[in-house]
C-alpha cells in the first residue's frame, strides 16, 4: 500500500557523450520499498516534481536480491547495490547517480566491461584442459581453507569496490580491488596455484598491486563484505616472494 | 577436425555457457548473446544446491534411486532415458566444476559436503554455502572469460535476441538481434544455434521468485516461428518465498533440508509473537499430513498444503496468506554456515532475523518445468541417450537446439529441489556435443547463403520495432505487465478450474488486443528499455495463451498441474495391499492411459493448437502412484 511519497534526485543523462543533468521526482513509497522498487514504480508514470512527463529513468536491475551486481549506483554518495537500498534506512531527499568512474550508457546505466577487461588481464581463472570428464576424485580442502576462499568467490562484479578506489578511474591503469582479490582467490585453489607465478607477474606490472593507496575504501563499501584488503595485504607477501624467485630464478 | 564453423549461443546462464566452453572446446566459433553481461544471469539466484549421487553420507544412496526420485517426482511425465543419463552424468558433471574451481562446502574430511533436499530421503545435494548458483555460474564464466581471452569465443553482451532466420527449407540459419544501446537491428549467420534464455517466472510477476529478465520472451518468439512447446501448463509454485511488493524473494528449500519447520498458529486469533506460542498451540501441517517426508514433501505438495491450511482453513498467520518457516530451533552457528546467504537475504528485505524470529513465507511462482520440446536418441544398449547424437536437445526446427530451463526436458509435471542447476549444467554440455555432431553432417555453411532471407527478417523486426515506437494509445508496457502477473497469478495458479481457465484466455486473447493502443512513454532512440519492454510483453502474453491453454486442456492432477475437479484422492490411512488402495491404483492408471502424455502446443495466429504425445517410459513403468505420506 502506498505510504508516502519520498523525493528522489536523480542524476540523468541521455547518451554517453551528452551532458549530465538532474530531475528531481516525488515517487509514492510503499512499506519495504527500495531503490529499485520505487524506479520500477516511477517507470510507469516519470512525471518530474514540477509536473513534466518526461522519458522513464534507465536504470538496470535483474535478481532484485543482491547477489547479480547489475544494479549499482550511487546513493546519496556511497556505492552500493539500489535493491538493498532501503528507503526507510536512507536520508532524504535521495539522491541517485550512476555508478562513478565507469562511462555512463545512459541515466543510471554505466558500462562496466572494464572489470570483465581486468579479470582477463590477471587471469581469473583455472586453466583446465578441457571441461570434459577426467574420472579423478575431488581435491581435499579443509573446512578453514574452505571458508577463507568462500568469502572471495561471492564478488559479484557490481564494481561498488572499484568506484570507491582513489585509485582506480578512467585514465588509470589500477587494475583496482575486485580483480586483485580474484588473484587471491585463484592462487589459492589445489591447480590455480600452479599458474600463480603468472597471476603475480600480471599484477606486478604497470597498474598492479603498488598502485593501491590503502586508502581501504573498497572494503568499506564491498556489499558482500569481502576482505579486500587482506586479500592485498596477502598478495603483497605474493609478490615479494615471486619477485625473489624471479632474482634468484628459485 | 573440419574447419571450425560459427555457433550462436543465446543466453549465458548454466545451460548457455556450458553450451558454449562444449562448442568451443570442439573447434567451433562461438557468439554468444545475452541481455547483459553474462555473469549477472538468473542462475545465480540459486541458492539451495546442485543433485549428484555421491553416496559418502553413510546412507547407501544410488544413481537409480536419482533416477527413480526424478522420474516419481516429475509424476512419470518425464521422458526416461534422458533422465538415466542426466543422474548418471551428475557425479562427475559435480567434479568437473570443482576443477573450475567452484567453492563447494565441505565435510570435515574436506570432501565434498551434502544436504537434504525435498522429495528424496537421502543427503543427495552439494552446495556452495547458499549461493551454489552463483558459484556454478562463475566457474563456467571464468573459462568462457578465457576462451575469449583465446578469441575463440564473440561476446554480445546488451544483445536482444529477436527471432531466427531460417533458409528456404526452414533450416535455421542465424539470428537478428537487437543492440539494447543504439537500438541497431542486426542478422547474425551462423551453422547452428542454441537456445538457452532460462525461464518465465516473470510471467507471474510480481508474485514470483525469479529475476526481471527471466521472461520466457525468447522462446516465446520461436515458438511463433514454429518450434514446439511441451508442457506448458506445468509451473512450479515455490512454497517458500517471502511477502514482497516488488518480488517475492526465496527461501531456499535448503531450509527445510537443513531442519526448518513449517507451521501456523493452531488459533488463527491468536495474535502472540511466534516464540511466544507454545508448542501445542502450533500447527505443524506438513509434519502431520506427511509424517514420512514431513517438511521435505516435494514442492508442488508443500505449496497446496499451504494453500489449503491458509485459503481452505483460514489458518494463515492473522488470516492472510502467510505460514511461519521456523529456523529458531536450530544451532544458529551451524544455520549461519548453512544458509548465511538466506539469512541475509531475509535480514535485509525483510529487517528480521530469522536466527530469532520465524520467517514469514507464502508460495509463488518459480520454475517452468514445461519449455521448447526438444528430441532425443536413445541408446537401447544402456537405456540412456546416445551419446553424440545430432537428435539430442534439438528442437523440431533444423539446426535449432535449446538447454537450460527453456527445454521442457527431464522434469516432468514437477521438479525436485536441485535437480535444475543439475539440468541447466547437463543440457548445456550435451547440447554442446550435439550441435558438435550436427555440424559434421552440415553441407554448405550458413556464410554462403544469399543475403535475402537475412535482409528480410531485419526488415521484419524493423516493422515490428516501429509499430511499438509509434503507437499513440493509452497503454503502458509496465501497466499491461502487472496485468498479465496479477491474471496468471489469479487464474492459472497454484489451483486451478476450467471456469477460471476459460476467464484466463479470453482475458489474455483482450490483453493482446490492447497493444494496439499501446504508448510506449519513451522517445529515446538510445537504449529505449520500453521498447525492449513492451516487445518482451508482448511475446509473454504470447507464450501465456499456450499455458492456459495447455492448462485448459488437461482434466487431471499431475504434479504442479492441480484441478481439484479431477483429483483421485489417496484413501486415507489405506496403503498397498488395502483394497480402498488397490482400487484407487487402478483409477489412477486408468487415468494415465489417458493423461499420462506430453503436451505439445504449435503456433497458429488464431491460438496455439495442443496435442498430446506419448511419453518414452522404457525403464520404470507407472505402477506406483505418488505418495508421500
Ligand atoms: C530464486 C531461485 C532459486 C533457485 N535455486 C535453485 C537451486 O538451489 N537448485 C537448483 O537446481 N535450481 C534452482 N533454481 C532454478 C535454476 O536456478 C534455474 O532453472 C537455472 O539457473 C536456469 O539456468 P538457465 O541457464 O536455463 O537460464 P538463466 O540463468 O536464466 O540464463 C538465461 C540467459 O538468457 C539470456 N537471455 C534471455 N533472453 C534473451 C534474449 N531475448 N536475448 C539474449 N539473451 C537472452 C539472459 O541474458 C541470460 O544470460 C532456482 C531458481 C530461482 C528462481
Ligand atoms: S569485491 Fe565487493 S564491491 Fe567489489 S565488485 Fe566484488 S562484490 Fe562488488
Amino acid at each position: 500500500m502506498i505510504r508516502a511519497n519520498v523525493e528522489l534526485r536523480i542524476r540523468r543523462q541521455d547518451t554517453p557523450g551528452s551532458a549530465p543533468y538532474w530531475q528531481v521526482f516525488n515517487a509514492p513509497v510503499r512499506e519495504r520499498d527500495n531503490v529499485i522498487s520505487v524506479l520500477m514504480q516511477l517507470r510507469q508514470q516519470p512525471v518530474t516534481a514540477d509536473g513534466q512527463r518526461v522519458d522513464p529513468v534507465a536504470f538496470e536491475h535483474n535478481c532484485m536480491e543482491e547477489v547479480c551486481g547489475a544494479c549499482a549506483m550511487l546513493i546519496n554518495g556511497l556505492p552500493r547495490p539500489s535493491c538493498s537500498a532501503l528507503i526507510d534506512e536512507l536520508d532524504h531527499p535521495i539522491v541517485l547517480e550512476p555508478l562513478p568512474k565507469f562511462p555512463v550508457v545512459r541515466d543510471l546505466i554505466v558500462d562496466r566491461s572494464r572489470m570483465s577487461e581486468h579479470l582477463q588481464r590477471v587471469k581469473a581463472w583455472i586453466r583446465i584442459d578441457g571441461a570434459w570428464e577426467i574420472h579423478e576424485r575431488t581435491q581435499r580442502q579443509s573446512q578453514q581453507a574452505w571458508a577463507r576462499n568462500y568469502l572471495y568467490s561471492r564478488c559479484m562484479s557490481c564494481g561498488c569496490c572499484m568506484a570507491a578506489c582513489p585509485q582506480f578511474g578512467p585514465d588509470k591503469a589500477f587494475v583496482g580491488p575486485a580483480p586483485l582479490a580474484q588473484v587471491r582467490l585463484m592462487n589459492a585453489h589445489p591447480t590455480g596455484r600452479y599458474d600463480s607465478a603468472e597471476r603475480l607477474h600480471a599484477i606486478m606490472a604497470e597498474g598492479g598491486l603498488t598502485d593501491c593507496g590503502n586508502a581501504q575504501n573498497c572494503v568499506r563499501v564491498c556489499p558482500k563484505e569481502i576482505p579486500l584488503t587482506t586479500a592485498i595485504g596477502e598478495l603483497g607477501r605474493q609478490t615479494t616472494l615471486q619477485m625473489l624467485k624471479d632474482l634468484f630464478g628459485a | 577436425m573440419s574447419a571450425g564453423r560459427t555457433v550462436i549461443v543465446v543466453g549465458g546462464g548454466l545451460g548457455g555457457l556450458w553450451a558454449t566452453l562444449t562448442i568451443a572446446e570442439a573447434g567451433h566459433r562461438v557468439l554468444l548473446f545475452s541481455l547483459f553481461e553474462v555473469m549477472r544471469s538468473h542462475s545465480v539466484c540459486a541458492q539451495g544446491g546442485i543433485n549428484a549421487v555421491l553416496d559418502a553420507k553413510g546412507q547407501h544412496d544410488s544413481v537409480e534411486q536419482h533416477i527413480v526420485d526424478t522420474i516419481k517426482g516429475g509424476s512419470y511425465l518425464a521422458n526416461q532415458p534422458p533422465i538415466k543419463s542426466l543422474c548418471e552424468g551428475a557425479p562427475g558433471l559435480i567434479r568437473t566444476f570443482e576443477r573450475l574451481g567452484v567453492t563447494f562446502s565441505r565435510t570435515p574430511e574436506g570432501l565434498l559436503d551434502q544436504r537434504l533436499f525435498g522429495g528424496v530421503k537421502k543427503k543427495r545435494t552439494c552446495f556452495a554455502g547458499a549461493s551454489t548458483g552463483q558459484q556454478l555460474l562463475y566457474g563456467v564464466d571464468q573459462q568462457v572469460r578465457r576462451l575469449q581471452a583465446d578469441g575463440r569465443v564473440e561476446k554480445h553482451e546488451w544483445w536482444e535476441f529477436l527471432s531466427l532466420v531460417k533458409d528456404a527449407d526452414g533450416t535455421c540459419r542465424g539470428i537478428v538481434a537487437m543492440d539494447l544501446r543504439s537500438q541497431e537491428l542486426q542478422a547474425f549467420r551462423a551453422d547452428a544455434v542454441v537456445l538457452a534464455t532460462g525461464g518465465l517466472g516473470q510471467i507471474y510477476a510480481p508474485k514470483t521468485t525469479c529475476s526481471t529478465n527471466s521472461t520466457g520472451a525468447a522462446a516465446s518468439r520461436v515458438f511463433q516461428q514454429g518450434a514446439r512447446f511441451a508442457n506448458a501448463e506445468f509451473f512450479q509454485f515455490h512454497p517458500t518465498a517471502m511477502l514482497g511488493e516488488d518480488k517475492t524473494r526465496l527461501m531456499s528449500e535448503a531450509a527445510r533440508g537443513e531442519g526448518g519447520r513449517v507451521w501456523v498458529p493452531r488459533d488463527p486469533a491468536d495474535h502472540r509473537e511466534p516464540g511466544r506460542i507454545p508448542e501445542s498451540a502450533r500447527f505443524y501441517f506438513l509434519e502431520d499430513w506427511y509424517p514420512a517426508y514431513g517438511n521435505t514433501v516435494p514442492r508442488d505438495i508443500a505449496s497446496r498444503a499451504i494453500w489449503k491450511v491458509t485459503r481452505e482453513f483460514g489458518l494463515g498467520i492473522g488470516g492472510g496468506d502467510r505460514v511461519y518457516l521456523d529456523l529458531t530451533h536450530l544451532d544458529s552457528a551451524f544455520v549461519s554456515t548453512r544458509l548465511g546467504a538466506i539469512l541475509s537475504i531475509y535480514r535485509k528485505f525483510a529487517g528480521v532475523d530469522p536466527l530469532d524470529t520465524p520467517m514469514e513465507i507464502f508460495p509463488a511462482a518459480h520454475y517452468a518445468m514445461g519449455g521448447l520440446w526438444v528430441d532425443f536418441e536413445r541408446d537401447e544398449r544402456s537405456g540412456g541417450v546416445k551419446q553424440d547424437s545430432p537428435r539430442n536437445h534439438a528442437t523440431n526446427i533444423a539446426g535449432l537446439y535449446a538447454c537450460g530451463e527453456c527445454d521442457y526436458a527431464y522434469h516432468g509435471a514437477n521438479r525436485l529441489g536441485a535437480n535444475s542447476l543439475l539440468s541447466a549444467s547437463y543440457s548445456g554440455r550435451v547440447a554442446g556435443e550435439s550441435v558438435a555432431a550436427y555440424l559434421q553432417g552440415l553441407g554448405a555453411g550458413s556464410q554462403d547463403l544469399p543475403a535475402e532471407p537475412f535482409d528480410r527478417e531485419v526488415r521484419r523486426q524493423a516493422q515490428i520495432n516501429a509499430r511499438f515506437a509509434g503507437a499513440h494509445g493509452d497503454q503502458n508496457p509496465y501497466r499491461l505487465h502487472d496485468a498479465l502477473g496479477a491474471l496468471m497469478t489469479a487464474k492459472v495458479g497454484v489451483v486451478r478450474d476450467n471456469g477460471s481457465l476459460d476467464a484466463a484466455i479470453a482475458e489474455l486473447a483482450e490483453l493482446e488486443q490492447r497493444f494496439e493502443r499501446l504508448d510506449l512513454g519513451e522517445r529515446s532512440g538510445w537504449a529505449n528499455q520500453s521498447l525492449a519492454h513492451a516487445r518482451q510483453v508482448f511475446d509473454m502474453v504470447k507464450l501465456a495463451q499456450v499455458m492456459a491453454a495447455s492448462a485448459r486442456a488437461r482434466d487431471e492432477c499431475r504434479g504442479a498441474h492441480y484441478k481439484p475437479a479431477f483429483d483421485l484422492q489417496i484413501p486415507e490411512g489405506k496403503y498397498a495391499g488395502d483394497p480402498e488402495y488397490e482400487a484407487y491404483r487402478a483409477r489412477w492408471k486408468a487415468a494415465n492411459t489417458r493423461w499420462l502424455k506430453t503436451t505439445t502446443a504449435e503456433y497458429a495466429t488464431d491460438g496455439p493448437r495442443i496435442g498430446f504425445e506419448d511419453v518414452d517410459l522404457s525403464l520404470l513403468a507407472p505402477e506406483e502412484p505418488r505418495d508421500y505420506r
